[in-house]
């Protein structure tokens, strides 16, 4: 293994880590806007450094570029139907968590 | 290496048993809206599976029609089945809460009738299971050996669109006929346009040109990787779906003829060629080795706009008279 290698692999556990994170927020959050949080922390930072160790290891830069584009795709549908899905949590009157 | 081979064999034993789990909790949910969120569910670990077996056309094709689109229809059809029962969304229950009256005869026959059927379908499908030869080597060694002469470098398109064009003929009718059957409940009723909020907006004019540039892609390349014709199509249908979601109606002129033409071509330029082919080779859908690579993106352009505007009219017909996004919540 290169240093590349390296640096890629641990992207890929921080990554991982974001994406356990989320995931355990989406079942233990209290209400829908706390998960949605933890949903899309885990959509954006965590698929963001898997996405780069991958750009680390990509053949080419047209492989790379097509990596980038996933991700800021995510970013852009992720963030968008969040806003959505708390816009209509919000409209049907579901509180917002305190304490 | 080892330690890859494992996490290899560990994460497709999660995978299936997920995918069992997952079929299970779908078919057994008592709420209809999760039983069909766990059906979407059900449908991306199924691609996955699919990229496991290294069907990555079929994978592109589950994720997208089979996860994606399928789901859209769903949920479309269970917000209108609401608005018809006129209940709210636990209110709509597979297992209904009163204990149903007692059966008419004639509902019964047809209730013995369906297991019958089920059951004969089921032991045919069994026995054909059964009867295949316990050892083959299957047909991708004549595929292989034929692929030069198919005008196209991947063997799933050769396959679909050339050895076996008959069977995407056949399937183009299919569509077609689900679009009549549907029609044929309901017509397809004038709809309102409802200007979309602004995050929807934004989200869907930055979105369908990308759509259609990631369509005219999968179709492109279909010739030599995975892709084509229905991979794209339903690319396109889902840019389709979520225009309709947001609140942008086609022109009404648009909803004449240009829709029946856009429906239709696909089958019409399968049975045409189909036609031509069989006047001049003497052979249905046997391409001139020459012209083959042109017949078949032809071909699957025009199946690509018959499968994208089918899939999209089939959502608008399933979701039409009822208001898609404000009608569940506002009753409650």
């Amino acid at each position: 293994m290169t240093a590349t290698d390296y640096a890629a692999a641990c992207l890929f556990i921080l990554g991982g880590i974001f994406f356990f994170a989320g995931t355990a927020g989406l079942l233990r959050f209290p209400d829908v806007y706390t998960r949605l949080h933890a949903l899309t922390k885990a959509d954006n930072v965590g698929l963001g450094l898997i996405v780069a160790g991958l750009v680390l290891q990509a053949e080419s830069w047209l492989v790379a570029g097509k990596l980038l584009l996933i991700w800021l795709l995510v970013l852009f549908a992720g963030a968008c139907v969040a806003h959505l899905v708390a816009r209509r949590a919000l409209r049907k009157g579901i509180r917002i968590w305190t304490e | 290496m080892d330690g890859i081979i494992f996490l290899q064999w560990a994460f497709d034993a999660v995978l299936g048993l997920g995918l069992l789990w997952l079929a299970w909790r779908a078919l057994n949910s008592s709420d209809l809206f999760k039983a069909i969120v766990l059906f979407i569910a059900f449908g991306l670990l199924m691609a996955l599976a699919w990229v496991r077996l290294n069907a990555s056309d079929v994978a592109l094709a589950e994720a997208a029609i089979g996860a994606g689109l399928t789901g859209a229809l769903l949920l479309a059809a269970l917000a209108r089945l609401e608005t018809m029962t006129d209940q709210n969304v636990s209110g709509v229950s597979a297992h209904p809460a009163h204990p149903p009256s007692p059966t008419p005869a004639g509902s019964r026959f047809s209730r013995g009738l369906l297991i019958l059927l089920l059951s004969a379908s089921t032991a045919g499908m069994g026995y054909a299971v059964w009867s295949l030869p316990s050892y083959s080597t299957g047909l991708s060694m004549d595929v292989a050996a034929h692929l030069d002469s198919s005008g196209v470098s991947n063997p799933v398109t050769a396959v679909l669109l050339n050895f076996r064009s008959y069977d995407t003929l056949l399937e183009m009718i299919v569509l077609l006929l689900a679009v009549l059957g549907v029609w044929s409940l309901d017509g397809l009723p004038p709809q309102p346009e409802k200007p979309p909020a602004t995050v929807l907006e934004t989200l869907s004019r930055f979105l369908t040109p990308v759509f259609i540039l990631v369509a005219a892609y999968l179709l492109w390349v279909g010739a030599d990787a995975p892709g084509g014709a229905f991979q794209a199509g339903s690319v396109l249908g889902a840019t389709g779906v979520l225009l309709l979601l947001s609140g942008w109606r086609p022109r009404a002129r648009l909803m004449q003829w240009p829709l029946r033409l856009a429906l239709t071509t696909g089958a019409g330029a399968f049975i045409l060629l189909g036609l031509l082919t069989l006047l001049l080779e003497k052979q249905l859908l046997a391409y001139p080795v020459a012209q083959a690579g042109r017949m078949i993106l032809l071909l699957e352009s025009l199946a690509t706009v018959s499968i994208a505007a089918t899939l999209a009219i089939l959502f608008l017909s399933v979701s039409s008279g009822h208001k898609m996004k404000t009608g569940k919540e506002e009753k409650e």
